[in-house]
């Protein structure tokens, strides 16, 4: 052994002793605290997503105060860096080690499935406030979703397709889980409606170029093209298929409101005027309460405007609230879960509820436009599905 | 090394007698384990968090063996290690929950991965090298996208089932069990390491380390040694992902992701390469070093670890070396009495 | 057919650009610089920032992509990166890689996390035929654009009096410096160069591959990938490495997008297979 090696080694227990000191110097939590462990990716590809909801969540608490049905609510906020098994971790830290009521965030899909063992083994309520693959609250009977699933997006998207009298549809999705529960649920109520889809295209989510697949759609020659690709990605699609001519030759681009995403809207150029998504929130939504949401998010985030990720996590804090109004403050989980379903309020997005049988989320569905209004483009709603509930859930209820 | 026939015998004992000197436990090294152990019975709320550095650090091992002792680079390591991942969950969701028997299938299906791939990187520059297993990682990875109906493709493995370890432990809220399990297995892998690299097999992968051309020359099979230290390096990847995958009852596909395999590389380059306890090292310190500073400031952590590695690099790691000894030195009195107390 | 060979060439064009500053570096320098894609997002965010807060129109912000890239690279190798020359290759690994986390979450602070667009004048955008094939306007653009800038650098390589001192200073540093080469200069001024093309492509590309601050991380394999499939000792390589990776990618997606995202992995390991080198290595070296 050389001196090197062996002060090295003495090192290494040294660092990790007072590591350890320094982290487990956590403060005890006081009797009249209820603690909201928020886990979100705020590095990393999916970060604009943690972002959004980190901003509307604090938010909800400049806007409502920090106490709810006698507690004072505190939120920890901790990064997953968008990686399953440390969102699985940090969930199970919080539980243990923070001692929260209430799991909060989620930003994909699998970070909320590798957390859901845990909040079923500790009980605690599992908030999901943007993952929308059909399933997630099927995983554990703690998951309750304040964002949408993918299919009541979608099916809306079939039934409007079918509305405009477009026979076929090819499907254009990012290669993964939510993008192919989109085909499918597109898939299957376009033919179910009496369409055809001539081609189900799936872009790889690495290195979108997406030239080829569009090339695909132009020699196809469908009467409407289906689009869910994750937020980000939407301004790529859109201007590839103006340059290719695409809109030109008579071809109808829509989707879910994925595509022409709040967040980037108005960045995209007047390219995207005219696109139409079906969705459940749109930031020019006429209402009073998404006024009132946006001005405030506005003033608090000069130069950004919420999506749907962050109108998720403002109605994931309006159900902890009211639900702790219900309870009286009991924080218990179970009892926390009890209350939550069957909640109903009108979120900036509208109408809204939790389902009881399901503990997702019943909401309308719009039908929005691209406009041009006072020099900014918004998605203009045009017409509503209301009180839409998750279809694949409901057919499995109807079983 | 071990061929005596035509030398004089006074070198040989004293090169028997300087290997015996440098494989030699030291009482620091029983200390750390015996230090690491202890941490099962203190710090319950920090076990998790020990759990993910035991088993980071397992994984950093096992690249140090190539890349430290065999002197491939790689950044395709992650491969195996999702595979193993991906072989005890699938094992566990199809009702073979047993977690060790688990490990060892893992250990298998990796191994028979890197023996198949060993041949692609026995050619080659070091960049060449690189490129061939990210190639392979990234086509594993779309692989297992492909087969969703195996693979959970990016929803992840649903619905495993992890059984107690030994039939008696099962994996606790806490991860106390967690990081015993981790810990167990990566004390058996050093331990194992420890003598492999003090062996003739280890000192000629050295010596292809540090000149190939010569250690032919001298009559060592070149190419059968990369092979072998290939495979049990992954191997002993697949093990890791195993245990990630037991530990976290949970298999997605960023077990693939390239980001994977450039950690693993940060953290044993961080810890110092070659030396065994460097991807340990490494793994405490970038782990505590991300963890603290991600709760401090969730959002740009990176730019610190950033600077840190820019620091790092930059001061050089001996210089840092020296400082750290000269800190030690005085500090140790005070921690070796510690421990002896525990 | 020819509109997909058409969008193939254009896209390889554009990572030929992003890419050879890193052949050079990596080739001519001997100096892996994964740090190289977040010179690229610089070039990218200038291009943004400067049409969306200053007016410049797209085409002025070109320019200004490189240079500022430029002045970026030429500040970071006299301070940072000179230190760096004679490490081993893992430490320039450690390195380089310290920096671009240091860029990703410094731009994610500056600019926020979501994607930037660029919006393209009018004269780029939409698309004619000629004899039936389709093509871009806008790809049109990047090919014209990335074919001057390829052959200006061959160009200045072979055949001008900086290419041959450059030559000569990578070959034998210590002769090159007797013959009164003024190495380090030549070094910092082939750093930045590359780091004002790689600030260029990003400008250029982030209209195609989209831009936010995680570019530097999504798209390095990509360039590695061209410089190794190419080759590190010359131009020409990584050049005819890009077009080919380039047109592979399109057309596989367009025949078979079930296994899109395949070939080009798939590629790359049957080129290292048979030529570990790349495709034109120097031989004996």
């Amino acid at each position: 052994m050389t001196f090197s090696q062996i002060t090295r080694r003495s090192a290494l227990t040294g660092i990790s002793v007072a590591a350890l000191t320094l982290i487990t110097s956590v403060a005890a939590s006081a009797e009249d605290v209820v603690k909201v462990g928020l886990i979100l990716p705020m590095t990393g590809p999916s970060a604009s997503t943690g972002r959004q909801i980190d901003q509307a969540v604090k938010l909800y608490q400049a806007m409502n105060g920090t106490k709810a049905g006698g507690k004072t609510v505190e939120v920890i906020v901790k990064d997953d860096t968008g990686v399953a098994d440390v969102t699985k971790r940090i969930a199970q830290e919080l539980v243990v080690n923070d001692k929260v009521s209430v799991l909060a965030g989620f930003g994909l899909t699998p970070l909320a499935l590798a957390t859901a063992p845990i909040s079923t083994q500790a009980k605690v309520p599992q908030i999901v406030m943007a993952a929308a693959t059909a399933t997630i609250t099927e995983a554990s009977p703690y998951i309750v979703r304040t964002s949408f699933t993918l299919p009541q997006a979608t099916v809306p998207a079939a039934n409007l397709a079918t509305k405009n009298g477009w026979k076929k549809v090819v499907t254009l999705v990012s290669d993964y889980g939510p993008g192919i529960d989109a085909e499918k649920a597109f898939g299957e109520q376009f033919t179910k409606n009496g369409g055809a889809v001539s081609a189900a295209l799936r872009v790889p989510l690495k290195n979108p170029d997406f030239a080829p697949f569009l090339q695909r759609v132009a020699d196809d020659k469908p009467d409407a093209v289906f689009v869910f690709v994750p937020s980000g990605f939407g301004a790529l699609v859109v201007k590839q298929f103006v340059e290719r001519g695409l809109d030109k030759s008579g071809i109808k681009l829509f989707g879910t409101g994925d595509l022409p995403d709040d967040d980037q809207l108005d960045g995209m150029g007047d390219v995207v005027i005219g696109l139409i998504s079906t969705h459940h929130y749109s930031a020019a939504h006429p209402s009073p309460e998404n006024k009132a949401f946006v001005a405030a998010y506005q003033k608090a985030n000069p130069g950004q405007r919420p999506n749907f990720m962050a109108v998720g996590g403002f109605d994931g804090m309006a159900l902890i609230y009211k639900a702790l109004e219900k309870t009286k403050g009991e924080t218990d989980g179970t009892k926390l879960v009890e209350a939550m379903k069957g909640l109903s309020w009108v979120s900036p997005r509208g109408p809204m509820s939790i389902d009881p049988d399901t503990r997702d989320v019943i909401q309308n569905i719009y039908v929005r436009k691209v406009e041009k209004v006072d020099g900014h483009l918004w998605n203009i709603e045009t017409e509503a599905f209301e009180k839409v509930k998750d279809p694949v859930k409901a057919a499995k209820m109807a079983k | 090394m071990t061929d005596t026939t035509d030398q004089p015998l006074a070198p040989v004992a004293r090169a028997s007698r300087f290997l015996a000197a440098e494989a030699r436990w030291s009482w620091l090294e029983i200390a750390f384990w015996i230090a690491a152990f202890g941490l099962a019975f203190v710090f319950r709320s920090n076990h998790l968090l020990f759990a993910e550095i035991a088993i980071l650090a397992l994984f950093a091992v096992s690249l140090d063996l190539i890349l430290g002792y065999a002197g491939i680079v790689s950044l395709g390591h992650a491969a195996f290690f999702g595979l193993g991942a991906y072989t005890v969950g699938i094992m566990a969701r199809s009702g073979w929950g047993d977690p060790l028997t688990g490990l060892v299938a893992a250990g298998v299906t990796a191994g028979i991965l890197g023996f198949l791939t060993s041949f692609l990187v026995l050619r080659g520059s070091d960049l060449t090298r690189l490129m061939i297993t990210l190639g392979v990682a990234s086509l594993l990875h779309e692989t297992a996208n492909k087969l969703d109906w195996l693979t959970g493709g990016a929803d992840g493995l649903q619905g495993m089932m992890v059984g107690p370890v030994l039939g008696h432990f099962s994996f606790d809220l806490y991860g106390t069990t967690a990081y015993v399990y981790a810990l167990s297995v990566l004390f058996v892998v050093v331990l194992g390491l420890r003598v492999l690299v003090h062996s003739p097999f280890g000192h000629a992968l050295r010596a292809i380390r540090d000149n190939p051309l010569r250690a032919r020359a001298i009559g060592i099979p070149v190419s059968r040694r990369l092979i072998a230290a290939y495979t049990l390096a992954a191997v002993i990847a697949g093990f890791a992902g195993a245990l990630l995958a037991q530990t976290s009852a949970f298999a997605s596909l960023d077990v693939l992701e390239f980001h994977r395999s450039a950690d693993v590389m940060l953290v044993l380059v961080i810890g110092g390469s070659g030396r065994l306890y460097g991807g340990i090292l490494g793994a405490i310190v970038f782990r505590l070093a991300q963890d603290g500073i991600a709760n401090i400031t969730p959002q740009y952590w990176q730019f610190w670890i950033g600077l840190g590695l820019v620091a790092l690099v930059l001061l050089g790691r001996d210089r840092l070396e020296i400082v750290g000894r000269r800190l030690v030195g005085r500090v140790l009195p005070w921690l070796v009495g510690e421990e002896k107390a525990r | 057919m020819l509109t997909i060979l058409f969008d193939g060439v254009s896209t390889g064009m554009l990572l030929f650009v992003l890419a050879c500053g890193l052949a050079v570096t990596l080739g001519l320098m001997n100096f892996v610089n994964l740090a190289h894609g977040a010179f690229a997002m610089v070039g990218g965010y200038v291009t943004v920032i400067a049409m969306q807060r200053f007016g410049v129109p797209f085409l002025a912000t070109l320019p200004l992509a490189f240079v500022i890239a430029a002045a970026i690279g030429l500040v970071l190798e006299r301070t940072l990166y000179v230190h760096m020359y004679g490490r081993n290759h893992l430490d320039q690994v450690l390195f380089s890689i310290g920096l671009v986390f240091m860029a990703m979450a410094g731009m994610d602070w500056f600019m926020g996390s979501s994607p930037q667009n660029v919006l393209l004048p009018e004269a780029l955008k939409g698309r004619f035929d000629v004899g039936g094939v389709g093509i871009g306007r806008y790809r049109l653009f990047l090919v014209v654009v990335c074919g001057i800038l390829a052959v200006a650098l061959q160009l200045v390589l072979s055949k001008t009096r900086f290419g041959s001192r450059l030559r000569a200073a990578v070959d034998d540093q210590r002769v090159a410096r007797g013959l009164g080469i003024g190495v380090q200069t030549i070094f910092a001024l082939t750093f930045a160069v590359g780091s004002g093309l790689a600030g260029l492509g990003g400008a250029l590309g982030a209209e195609i591959l989209g831009l936010d601050p995680s570019f530097p991380v999504k798209y390095m394999i990509f360039f590695l990938i061209v410089v190794t499939v190419g080759g590190t000792s010359s131009i020409v390589g990584p050049f005819v490495a890009a077009l080919l990776l380039g047109i592979a990618d399109v057309a596989g997606k367009y025949y078979v997008p079930s296994l899109g995202s395949f070939v080009i992995y798939a590629l790359m390991i049957a080129v290292l297979i048979v030529r570990p080198n790349g495709l034109f290595a120097r031989p004996g070296r």
